[in-house]
C-alpha cells in the first residue's frame, strides 16, 4: 500500500467525520446523562427502532457484563421505546425522525456521537438483537477483557455475528418482554463460513452461517456480511465506515492473524429469529430503509411465505462459549 | 527469625492496603514503594488507610517506569529501611501490588526457616536462556539504551543496530558476571545487606543503571557475588507470554493457584475479588509441607501461547486466516479423493463405505450440487449442498468439511465434469491423497449409448479438462500423495491401488482386500475407443486398452498371493 492508497483513506475517514458532524442536525437529544460517564467506563453505542419488547432483556445482560452507561439512538419508535429508555438511569438518549438510510444505516449518528462520548473509552457498538460473548465471558466481566487488550495493546476486538434460530417455525414461540431470547433462538449453524480478505481496509469479509444457507442458496453474493468489529478503544479520530463491519483507520481492522496463529475473539449472538421477526421484515420492507435496496428483507419475505424453519438436523444448539470456541467459530487466543 | 516484605505499587491502591495489611498481621513488616506518578490525595488515603499498623512503613517516592532503573532505586530504598528498621527481619521478599500470598504466611516463614541462608532468586546466564523481549541477551548489558523502548520503538531499534554496526561495546565491571532472572526476589539479609553496603556499589550503581531492564540482572547479578546458597527460582509464581507481559490471574484461576502450592502468585487482576477474598482470609492450608509445583499452570499458559503463536491447523475463522495458502494447511485432517473409481465399479460408493467403515461421498464437486454421503442435503456443521454456494468459494468448503468432520476420515470423487475450480487446493494440501485412473471418463460415455456426434463432442470436453488437471497434479507445487495410473493399467491389476486407497481410508484396522468389486462390462469398450480415434479424436489418457479385455482374462492378476 502507497502512501496515495492511504492519503484517500484518511481522506475517506474525514469525509465520514464530517458527514457525522452534519447529520449530528438530526438528532434531537431526549436524556443526556453522560455527565455521569466516568474516564474509565465502558459505553455501548447503539441505534434502534420499535425495540421495547426486548429492552429489558438487552439492557440487563449487558449490565451484568459490565457495561455502565448506554448511548442510544432511537430511529422513530411509536412503541413506548423511547419513553423506557428515557427511564433508565444509564442512558443517554437521541432520538430522530430522519431517514436511517441516508444517516449511512445510522453509522453517520453513532460516528458523531461516539467521536463526542466515546473518545478514550472502551465501546461497543451493538443492536438490541445482538449478545455479545467472548472467551471467559462466564466467569469474568467484560472489565477483564479491555484490562487484557489495554495490556496486550490491542484497539480492536473482532466477534462474528452468529445467528440463532428456533428449531422450530420461527414464529411458533412468543418472546416474552425480560425473557433471554437465547431460551427460543438456540441453534446455530457451525461449519459453513466463507471467509475472504478485503485488500483495501483489509478486513476479513466472512459470509455463510443460516441466512447463507437458507435464503441466498442460489445468490451467495448478496448474503450479509458476518464480520463485525464492535468493541473499540475510541478515539475521536476513529470512524466507523460500513455498519461495524469495518473501521479506519484500517489498522483496527487487523483483528485476526496472518501467520497461522489465533487472536483472540469474540462473538456477536445474533437473536434476531424470534416471533417479532416476521412483522419487523415487513416493516422494514415497506420503509425501505435497510442496505442496497433490502435485498435482504425481500429474500426473508420470499422465503419465509412458504417454510419459516431455519433449523436442520446439522444445527448445534448452544451451551456456553466453550463450544463456540471448540467448533473453531472464536478463539482465547492468548488470554489464559 | 522473620521474614519482611518491600512492596512495590503503582496501581490498584485499595488491593496494596489489603496485602499490606495481611502480610503485617501476619507478623510480617512491610515497607512500601508507591509510585510518584500516584496522586497525593489516593496515597494520603493510602497511608491513612494502614496508619494504625506499627510495622508498616513508606519509604521515598520516586518516579517509576517499566524497563528503567528507577524500579532498582525504589527496591533499594525500600529495601534499607527494612533492614535498617526491622533488625529481626531475616528473609525480605519483593512483592507487587498484584502479588498474592496463596498458602498461609506461617507455612512460608516456615519454609524459610528451614532455609535460613538460602536465597531464592531466579539467576541464570544469558548464554543459557534464549530470554523473550527484544531479542536482546547478552547486548543488554553491552550496548546503551538511550531511548524507551516502549514510547520509542523506533529509536530504540535504531540505537541498537547503529551500536551492532559500529561495534560498540561498554565495559562491564571487574566481577560481574552478567545474570538474569525474574524480578521478583526472596533474599537472606545476609545477602541483601552485602550488595547495598558493598563498597563497589557506586560502581555497580552507575553500570547498571545503563543496563536495559536492570531489575531483571541488578540482584540476579550481584546475589551471586554475595550468597551462600542460591536456589536459583522465585518463590513467586509469575508467568509471561509470548510477548512478555504477564499473565493475569483471574477468579476462574482458584483451584489451579490453590492445588500449584506455590507461596505467591503474580500477576492478580485487581478485580479478582473471590481471589483476595479468600487468599488472604484464614483458611487452612492443604498441605503444610508440599513444595511449590507450578507445572500444571505452566501448561495451560504455553498451550494459550501455542494457541496464538501456531493455532489450530485447517481451521479459517474471523480471527485466524493465514496469508500464504502455500505454506500453510487449508486442510486439518487427511482425505482421499478418488477420480475414475465409481465411474468403473458397480455401487462402489457404498461398497467402500461398507468395507473400510468410513465416510464416503459422491462427486462433493459436482455441477448439480455436492452429492454428501447417503444423498444428504445438508452435511456435518450445517455444511448446504447448493452447487452456488459451494462454488462461490469451493476451498471454504474443502476447509470447512474436513474441519467439521475432525475424527472422521472423508472420502469423495471427483472427475473431469466436475466443478474444477479445486483443483489447485487439493494437488497444494499435503492432507491430501488423490488416486487418478486416467480417461475413466470414457467408461460412462461407453455405457451411454447416445448419439455418436455427442458422444465424442463429450469426450473432447471432458479429456482437455482432465489433461490440464493432470499437468496441475504433475506441477512441482503439488504437495499432495498423488498416484496416477491410465484406465489401461488399472484394469489388467485393480486390486493393488484399490488395497492402498482402503489402507489411506482406514490406517489403523487396514481390511485386507480379496476380491475387488464387480466391475461394470467392458465388453466391446475397445471397439469404441476405436471408434473414437477414428473419428479424429484419440482418447490417450486411457493408454493402451487391450481390445481383447474382458473381466475372466484379468482374472489370474486378481488371485491374491
Amino acid at each position: 500500500m502507497g502512501a496515495w492508497t492511504s492519503y484517500r483513506l484518511r481522506l475517506k475517514r474525514k469525509r465520514h467525520h464530517v458527514r457525522a458532524f452534519r447529520k449530528r442536525r438530526e438528532l434531537t437529544c431526549v436524556q443526556n446523562r453522560t455527565a455521569l460517564i466516568d474516564p474509565s467506563d465502558i459505553l455501548i453505542f447503539s441505534t434502534l427502532r420499535n425495540e421495547l419488547v426486548r429492552l429489558p432483556f438487552f439492557l440487563k445482560y449487558y449490565r451484568d457484563l459490565g457495561v455502565n452507561h448506554f448511548v442510544i439512538v432511537d430511529n422513530g419508535s411509536d412503541d413506548g421505546s423511547r419513553e423506557y429508555l428515557e427511564q433508565q438511569e444509564d442512558v443517554s438518549l437521541w432520538t430522530t425522525q430522519a431517514s436511517y438510510k441516508r444517516a449511512k444505516y445510522g453509522v453517520d449518528w453513532l460516528n458523531w456521537l461516539q467521536r463526542k462520548y466515546g473518545h478514550g473509552h472502551w465501546c461497543l457498538a451493538v443492536d438490541t438483537d445482538e449478545l455479545f460473548i467472548y472467551p471467559f465471558c462466564d466467569a469474568r466481566p467484560l472489565r477483564a477483557l479491555t484490562d487484557w487488550l489495554d495490556a496486550s495493546q490491542i484497539r480492536s476486538f473482532g466477534a462474528m455475528l452468529l445467528d440463532m434460530y428456533p428449531s422450530g417455525q420461527i414464529g411458533e414461540e412468543t418472546y416474552q418482554s425480560g425473557q433471554n431470547p437465547l431460551e427460543i433462538a438456540r441453534w446455530f449453524d457451525s461449519g459453513n463460513y466463507m471467509i475472504r480478505k478485503n485488500t483495501r481496509f483489509r478486513n476479513l469479509w466472512i459470509q455463510g452461517g443460516a441466512r447463507a444457507r437458507v435464503f441466498f442458496d442460489d445468490s451467495p453474493k448478496s448474503a450479509p456480511a458476518l464480520n463485525k468489529i464492535p468493541l473499540v478503544k475510541w478515539h475521536r479520530s476513529y470512524a466507523y465506515i460500513s455498519s461495524t463491519h469495518m473501521l479506519l483507520p484500517r489498522g483496527l481492522n487487523l483483528v485476526y492473524d496472518e501467520s497461522g496463529g489465533e487472536k483472540a475473539s469474540g462473538c456477536l449472538l445474533h437473536t434476531k429469529f424470534l416471533d417479532t421477526f416476521q412483522e419487523k421484515s415487513r416493516e422494514e420492507l415497506e420503509r425501505r430503509q435497510h442496505y442496497a435496496n433490502s435485498h435482504e428483507y425481500r429474500a426473508y419475505s420470499a422465503r419465509l411465505a412458504d417454510d419459516p424453519v431455519l433449523w436442520s438436523k446439522w444445527s448445534e444448539e448452544y451451551n456456553g462459549w466453550r463450544q463456540i470456541e471448540h467448533l473453531g467459530l472464536m478463539s482465547k487466543g492468548n488470554w489464559a | 527469625m522473620s521474614l519482611g516484605v518491600v512492596m512495590i505499587v503503582h496501581e490498584a491502591l485499595h488491593r496494596a492496603t489489603q496485602l499490606a495489611r495481611h502480610w503485617a498481621d501476619h507478623g510480617c513488616p512491610v515497607v512500601l514503594h508507591v509510585d510518584q506518578n500516584v496522586d497525593q490525595d489516593s496515597y494520603s488515603r493510602f497511608v491513612d488507610s494502614v496508619s494504625d499498623y506499627k510495622n508498616i512503613l513508606f519509604c521515598d517516592r520516586r518516579h517509576c517506569e517499566w524497563g528503567t532503573w528507577s524500579l532498582v532505586e525504589a527496591s533499594q530504598a525500600a529495601s534499607e529501611m527494612m533492614l535498617d528498621c526491622f533488625p529481626e527481619v531475616q528473609h525480605v521478599l519483593l512483592a507487587s501490588g498484584s502479588c498474592l500470598p496463596l498458602r498461609p504466611i506461617a507455612e512460608m516463614t516456615a519454609y524459610l526457616s528451614d532455609r535460613p541462608t538460602t536465597d531464592f532468586i531466579e539467576s541464570v546466564t544469558t548464554e543459557d536462556v534464549p530470554w523473550a523481549i527484544g531479542g536482546l541477551n547478552e547486548e543488554r548489558f553491552t550496548l546503551r539504551f538511550p531511548f524507551s523502548w516502549r514510547r520509542h520503538r523506533r529509536l530504540f531499534d535504531w540505537a541498537v543496530g547503529l551500536q551492532r554496526r559500529l561495534g560498540y561495546r561498554r565495559r562491564i565491571p571487574l566481577g560481574v558476571t552478567p545474570h538474569l532472572g525474574s524480578q521478583w526476589w526472596c533474599l537472606t539479609r545476609h545477602t541483601l545487606s552485602a550488595i547495598l553496603t558493598d563498597p563497589r556499589r557506586v560502581v555497580n550503581d552507575a553500570y547498571f543503571s545503563k543496563v536495559w531492564i536492570p531489575d531483571e540482572s541488578y540482584y540476579q547479578t550481584l546475589s551471586r557475588q554475595h550468597s551462600q546458597k542460591i536456589e536459583s527460582r522465585s518463590l513467586t509464581l509469575s508467568k509471561f507470554d509470548f510477548q512478555g507481559k504477564p499473565h493475569v490471574f483471574y477468579d476462574d484461576h482458584m483451584q489451579l493457584l490453590r492445588r500449584s502450592d506455590c507461596f505467591v502468585a503474580r500477576k492478580i487482576w485487581p478485580q479478582a475479588d473471590r481471589l483476595f477474598n479468600s487468599f488472604l482470609s484464614a483458611s487452612p492450608s492443604l498441605s503444610a509441607e508440599a513444595e511449590p509445583n507450578p507445572g500444571k499452570i505452566d501448561r495451560i499458559f504455553s498451550k494459550a501461547t501455542l494457541r496464538r503463536t501456531k493455532g489450530r491447523s485447517g481451521l479459517l475463522m474471523q480471527s485466524r486466516f493465514p496469508h500464504q495458502r502455500w505454506g500453510s494447511r487449508v486442510t486439518a485432517e487427511p482425505y482421499v479423493v478418488l477420480e475414475g473409481y465409481t465411474e468403473l465399479f458397480r455401487n462402489f460408493e457404498p461398497w467402500l463405505a461398507d468395507f473400510s467403515r468410513t465416510r464416503v461421498h459422491g462427486h462433493l464437486f459436482a455441477t448439480d450440487r455436492a452429492h454428501f454421503e447417503g444423498g444428504e442435503t445438508e452435511y456435518f456443521g450445517a455444511l448446504p449442498s447448493s452447487a452456488a454456494l459451494r462454488d462461490y468459494d469451493t476451498s471454504a468448503f474443502l476447509t470447512n468439511l474436513i474441519w467439521n468432520t475432525q475424527g472422521e476420515r472423508q472420502c469423495f470423487q471427483f472427475g473431469p465434469a466436475d466443478t474444477q475450480d479445486i483443483t489447485w487446493n487439493i494437488a497444494r494440501d499435503d492432507n491430501a491423497r488423490i488416486h487418478v485412473i486416467t480417461g475413466a471418463w470414457a467408461v460412462p460415455l461407453f455405457l451411454s449409448k447416445g448419439a455418436f456426434a455427442e458422444i465424442r463432442r463429450e469426450a473432447a470436453r471432458l479429456q482437455k479438462i482432465e489433461c490440464e488437471h493432470l499437468r496441475v497434479l504433475r506441477s512441482d507445487h503439488a504437495r499432495a500423495r498423488i498416484r496416477i495410473q491410465t484406465l489401461s493399467e488399472f484394469v489388467l491389476n485393480p486390486l493393488q491401488p484399490l488395497q492402498e486407497v482402503v489402507d489411506q481410508l482406514a490406517p489403523r484396522d487396514r481390511p485386507q482386500l480379496t476380491s475387488p468389486p464387480e466391475m461394470v462390462h467392458l465388453g466391446g469398450f475397445g471397439d469404441f475407443l476405436q471408434n473414437l480415434k477414428n473419428q479424429g479424436m484419440h482418447p490417450h489418457l486411457v493408454g493402451d486398452f487391450p481390445t481383447d479385455f474382458s473381466p475372466q482374462r484379468a482374472t489370474p492378476y486378481l488371485v491374491p498371493k
